[in-house]
């Protein structure tokens, strides 16, 4: 059975569907309806293959179709574990938001409806894809539905904020682009000038440049991939761009977009250019730590509870940067489960902000506290889901979190040099675990910080039983808000359960998701082991072709297998 | 003699329907005149037939010999778009006059005839442009091409600014036809001929030779290139662009979108296929025309994209757009065609050809939105959109022109999956292949740059709201904005079905062989050394694992 290619095409029928519906009110259950069919689709596809055999190849529910061949383009599509993974996210945050937009969106249903459908198609698209230009085109065809849904749907500072989200990732993708495009063109004149954009082929390929040809296009990529995950420097655009989405949209920016970024950074930076790499990793990692305590300081300090959680985004995806960029099979295997735990536990707070705002319609922490007193249920959830963002043990934001720091305390030599981490020569070490351990605490601080005056303490609500703030081109009608009940209404419930059961079960028994990424991450890491070994032989083949210059270079220390 | 009549049947049928359409266009029964714009659009579908069926006529031995069929279908089918969207640019109010026997008619004032007449003489021009195998010949062509747009544009609307930009483009267009026909002249002094296969011959020998080419041929070759930037709206020669499209109608605007800047690339490609790519052993056009070149592109790429940032107009928006999407393509001129029978991924000359295809019907689709749309000013006078915040609200009272041009703006952009990607795209990989690192970073950073103002289309299009209703209602030309709706879908159409490989042949190179030895291809970069170290550790890691 083609399961992705009718995953992606069952949005898209529902979005063709939703501007001709007569009634406007009849755009979400078709949403809902597409959405949920997607589900069911993944949960069957999920019995049609043994996800627990070791296997790094994206060959599960494999399928490809000849698009221009002059151009090399093939629309193949194929999954491993990692990026089923990340499907299964996308395709159960899709009902959610869908569900959580109910009373949130009042005008311009139709389109609404339909730019979130495409955009859920676009999503499980970028992962399925196995031809670099057709996973290229997924990636960006992501943006424009999230433009609509930011500069339409969203608060005051909407049009800014799509704009500067468009801006950064385009201009970023471009350079990534030519980047991909080189690759290309050294596998067409390595093959008698055949062009192919396979991702397996190209890789290849990719592995045997030179190592400077490894630098620029490891360069060229970051430059795009960085900007979405985001790392740090260029993490600007995604504050703004959270605060202003509306609810479904941060959801969805936050669980699955910022997760295209490490995704490609995890299939095709580290699998492409590996000694570039590793050449580079102290480099991103530090990056990575020094996101992780700056933005947890800006965290601290905000007063916009959703802005708060939108930096605490970039602090969390510097931890997941960081494990990836230990290159070892506990680091990889932490990244990989941090891209779904923060997907789980950020969009489930997400949502959780958005009910609260639907109600008072204000976010800041000046105007609203002790909410625990009026909305008892809604003050679990969120305490619930903030302990699992901050990683409290048995929730899954710890298991994650904790595999990240481990990753990158054993990438040190000395771990390297005594065997027990597997093909893995040291690039980070106990320094950079430790300074982002640090980074744990801050988390802790602001998340409690913004915990103890949302939801406890004294009762403050911002008066009156209008909401006041910014309505957004009234986005937020009236009508919305009189309708919801003071507490969390059965579908609001219904919505979080499914998250906070992710995060249990993440928490308490994540081991079938880890041995299901084994054999994915053990493939990386030989890779990029690989990789830096026969970059450090062919140094020091040159060297001894050079005498006079291997006198003075001090000596390659030698990869332990 | 025969056998090249044979291959200008097209460009004899539009000579025949342009005479046709001159007659009836002044004929007293308005049915009769009412019929010039479809005899046009009738006669442009039948010259693209021709030009598909009768192929070459004669067996051109020119370096680029297969361009005349392609050149000939693109203009037939950007033409046929154009015709659709011409629909009742003159003589509206006068024919309105004369229908509700307000006034006579008097074939002295009444415009429709000369206007229908020098827009098929255009296309005629570009077609002859294609096809053309001696200097004088695309002297005459690319004068033939340009001539009736300056009229065309002074004619467009009633309005004072029309004439200044018809005088501001004819007395700049003239210079630049002086300019290349300075340069025309210094081609045939340095090679004693006007025959491109003679010229080939003679530039070839000379560049064989230690001296290299002879500086007056060169002289020539520099200021041809210069003149012809003038048709194609670059940099230095595109001072008059924006003044121009702002001026004329939005639909004559996007005829000087396509037509001019169509003949100036043809003769490009004919000019430096007579140079040669790879003369030197290396792919490039000789020095100084490959790093003369190569600025004029990378100047503008990035002029146009930066001045496009600062317009609020939406016709001087497109018009410095346009002159960005010039030096796009100008970077598959210097890339060069990458050997012969090479695909459209390394061939430069074939993705810029792509591109001008694309291009056409895109910047159809974004002008047929002001096309489409009108209002009466309080003088009388029918006012198209021109300021960007004239569509605000268009989603609202004209969905489907809001979604053609947010189609056109992300088709602009380059935006994955619409054609213009897949144009764009081998844009990147034929400099790659050429080794032009330089060129197509500029080329991504002005893709990025040009985002920024299509975003602007897209949200005016898709997402801004107005509380005033708009003051622009849809024109009674219909055919408009179907235009826009056949662009449309074309980019969307074109994405899916592959129509890339006519300009892969197209862009074909044929080096002259047999009297010289010219090295054709580039040699092909060294392969990368396959590093059997990388294997290895997997499998040890698949049984340490």
């Amino acid at each position: 059975m083609d399961f992705l290619l009718i995953l992606i095409l069952i949005p898209l029928i529902a979005a063709a569907l939703v501007p001709f519906v007569p009634r406007k009110s009849a755009a979400y259950p078709i949403a809902l309806a597409g959405t949920l069919l997607s589900a069911a689709v993944g949960v069957v596809a999920y019995f049609q293959h043994d996800w627990l055999t070791p296997s790094a190849k994206s060959d599960a529910f494999a399928q490809s179709i000849a698009w221009m061949p002059k151009m090399g383009l093939t629309f193949s599509l194929g999954v491993n574990s990692v990026s089923g993974l990340l499907i299964a996210l996308t395709l159960l945050l899709g009902p959610i938001c869908v569900i959580a937009s109910r009373t949130a969106i009042t005008e311009r249903v139709r389109t609404y409806y339909f730019w979130l459908l495409v955009l859920q198609a676009a999503m499980v698209g970028v992962f399925a894809a196995r031809d670099l230009v057709l996973f290229y085109i997924f990636f960006e065809f992501t943006l424009i539905p999230m433009f609509v849904l930011i500069g339409v749907y969203g608060s005051t500072n909407r049009r800014a904020a799509s704009v500067k989200f468009f801006m950064y990732t385009f201009t970023g993708s471009v350079v990534a682009l030519a980047g991909l495009v080189y690759v290309a063109f050294q596998h067409a004149a390595a093959h008698k000038g055949v062009w192919t954009f396979d991702i397996d082929a190209l890789a290849i390929t990719a592995r045997g440049m030179s190592f400077t040809e490894q630098c620029w296009v490891f360069a060229a990529m970051m430059a795009g991939f960085a900007v979405k995950v985001p790392i740090f420097p260029l993490h600007t655009w995604l504050p703004l761009a959270h605060t202003e989405a509306p609810t479904a949209g941060s959801v969805l920016l936050a669980g699955v977009l910022l997760k295209l970024g490490t995704y490609a950074i995890y299939s095709f930076v580290l699998p492409f250019v590996p000694a570039a790499a590793f050449h580079f990793a102290p480099l991103i990692a530090t990056l990575a730590v020094v996101g992780i305590i700056a933005v947890g300081l800006v965290c601290w300090v905000q007063r916009d509870v959703k802005k708060l959680v939108a930096y605490s985004s970039v602090a969390h995806l510097g931890f997941c940067m960081l494990g990836m960029f230990a290159l070892n099979i506990t680091g990889l295997k932490g990244s990989v489960l941090y891209m779904i735990n923060h997907g789980l536990s950020t969009g489930a707070i997400f949502l959780c902000i958005g009910m609260m705002y639907e109600r008072y319609h204000t976010r800041s922490m000046d105007e609203i506290g002790g909410l625990a007193k009026k909305m008892p249920v809604w003050a679990s959830f969120m305490v619930f889901f903030a302990m699992a963002s901050v990683g409290l043990p048995m929730l899954n934001g710890f298991v994650s979190e904790f595999l990240c720091l481990m990753g990158a305390w054993q990438a040190s030599d000395a771990w390297a040099a005594s065997g027990l981490a597997f093909g893995t020569p040291g690039v980070l070490g106990p320094r950079f675990a430790v300074v982002a351990g640090t980074g744990m605490i801050i988390a802790a601080i602001y998340t409690l910080y913004m915990v103890g005056k949302v939801v406890w303490g004294p009762l403050r609500t911002p008066g009156g039983d209008h909401g006041h703030g910014d309505h957004g081109a009234g986005v937020h009608g009236a009508g919305a808000h009189g309708a919801l009940p003071a507490d969390l209404s059965a579908r609001e419930i219904g919505v979080l359960i499914p998250l906070a059961a992710c995060c249990l079960l993440l928490g308490l028994y994540p081991k079938p998701f880890l041995s299901a990424i084994d054999a994915s991450t053990r493939q990386t890491v030989a890779v990029v082991a690989g990789g830096h070994a026969a970059h450090v032989s062919q140094s020091l083949t040159a060297q001894r072709v050079l005498p006079a210059s291997a006198a003075t270079a001090e000596p390659v220390k030698q990869v332990t297998q | 003699m025969i056998d090249k009549l044979h291959g200008l049947y097209p460009e004899m049928l539009l000579f025949l329907a342009t005479c046709t359409v001159l007659v009836i266009g002044l004929s007293r029964s308005m049915k009769l005149r009412r019929m010039a714009g479809p005899i046009c659009t009738l006669a442009l579908v039948g010259a693209g037939v021709l030009a598909y069926t009768t192929g070459p006529g004669s067996v051109s031995d020119s370096a680029v010999r297969n361009l005349a069929v392609y050149g000939k279908l693109i203009t037939a089918a950007v033409g046929l778009l154009l015709s659709l969207l011409l629909l009742g640019v003159v003589d509206r109010d006068y024919e309105d006059q004369v229908a509700t026997g307000r006034a006579p008619f008097d074939a002295a004032r009444s415009i429709r005839a000369e206007f229908w007449a020098f827009f098929l003489f255009s296309i005629t021009g570009l077609m002859l442009c294609a096809g053309s195998e001696d200097l004088i010949w695309l002297f005459l062509a690319l004068e033939l091409t340009s001539l009736p747009t300056y009229v065309m544009v002074t004619v467009s609307t009633p309005r004072e600014r029309s004439m200044e930009s018809g005088v501001k483009y004819f007395f700049l267009g003239a210079l630049g036809a002086a300019v290349f026909l300075f340069g025309f002249a210094f081609i045939y002094g340095g090679t004693g001929s006007t025959d491109f296969r003679q010229i080939t011959e003679s530039l070839r020998a000379q560049s064989a030779s230690p001296e290299g080419i002879n500086p007056v041929a060169m002289t020539g070759l520099i200021l041809s290139v210069l003149g012809l930037c003038f048709k194609i709206a670059a940099v230095p020669m595109h001072g008059y662009v924006a003044d121009v499209y702002q001026g004329a109608h939005a639909s004559v605007s996007a005829m000087l979108a396509f037509v001019p800047k169509a003949a100036g690339f043809f003769a490009l490609i004919l000019l430096m296929g007579c140079v040669g790519w790879g003369a030197d052993g290396n792919g490039m056009l000789p020095s100084p025309l490959s790093e003369l070149i190569a600025l004029i592109a990378v100047l503008t790429m990035t002029v146009g994209n930066v001045l496009a940032l600062l317009q609020t107009s939406i016709k001087r928006m497109l018009a410095y757009s346009s002159i960005a999407h010039s030096g796009y393509m100008l970077v598959g001129l210097v890339a060069g065609p990458g050997g012969a029978g090479e695909s459209i991924t390394r061939s430069g000359i074939a993705a810029m050809l792509f591109y001008l295809l694309v291009y056409g019907i895109t910047s159809v689709g974004a002008f047929a939105v002001p096309a489409a749309l009108e209002r009466r000013a309080p003088d009388g006078h029918l006012d198209e959109p021109d300021a960007i915040e004239d569509l605000r609200g268009l989603r609202n009272s004209h969905p489907t022109l809001a979604w053609v041009l947010a189609l056109s703006a992300l088709g602009l952009m380059g935006f994955p999956p619409l054609v213009g990607f897949f144009a764009k795209l081998p844009l990147f990989t034929s400099a790659w292949s050429s080794h032009n690192t330089v060129l197509l970073l500029v080329l991504a950073v002005n893709s990025a740059i040009g985002a920024v103002y299509y975003l602007r289309l897209v949200n005016v299009a898709l997402i801004s709201s107005t509380d005033t209703p708009s003051s622009f209602t849809a024109t009674p030309f219909r055919s408009r904005a179907f235009a826009g709706y056949i662009a449309a879908a074309a980019l969307v159409v074109m994405a899916v079905i592959p129509m890339t490989d006519p300009a892969a042949v197209a862009g074909r190179y044929f080096p002259i062989a047999g009297k010289l030895a010219v090295p054709s291809a580039p040699a092909p970069t060294p392969a990368p050394t396959p590093a059997p170290a990388v294997a290895e550790p997997v499998a040890a890691g698949e049984q340490a694992g």
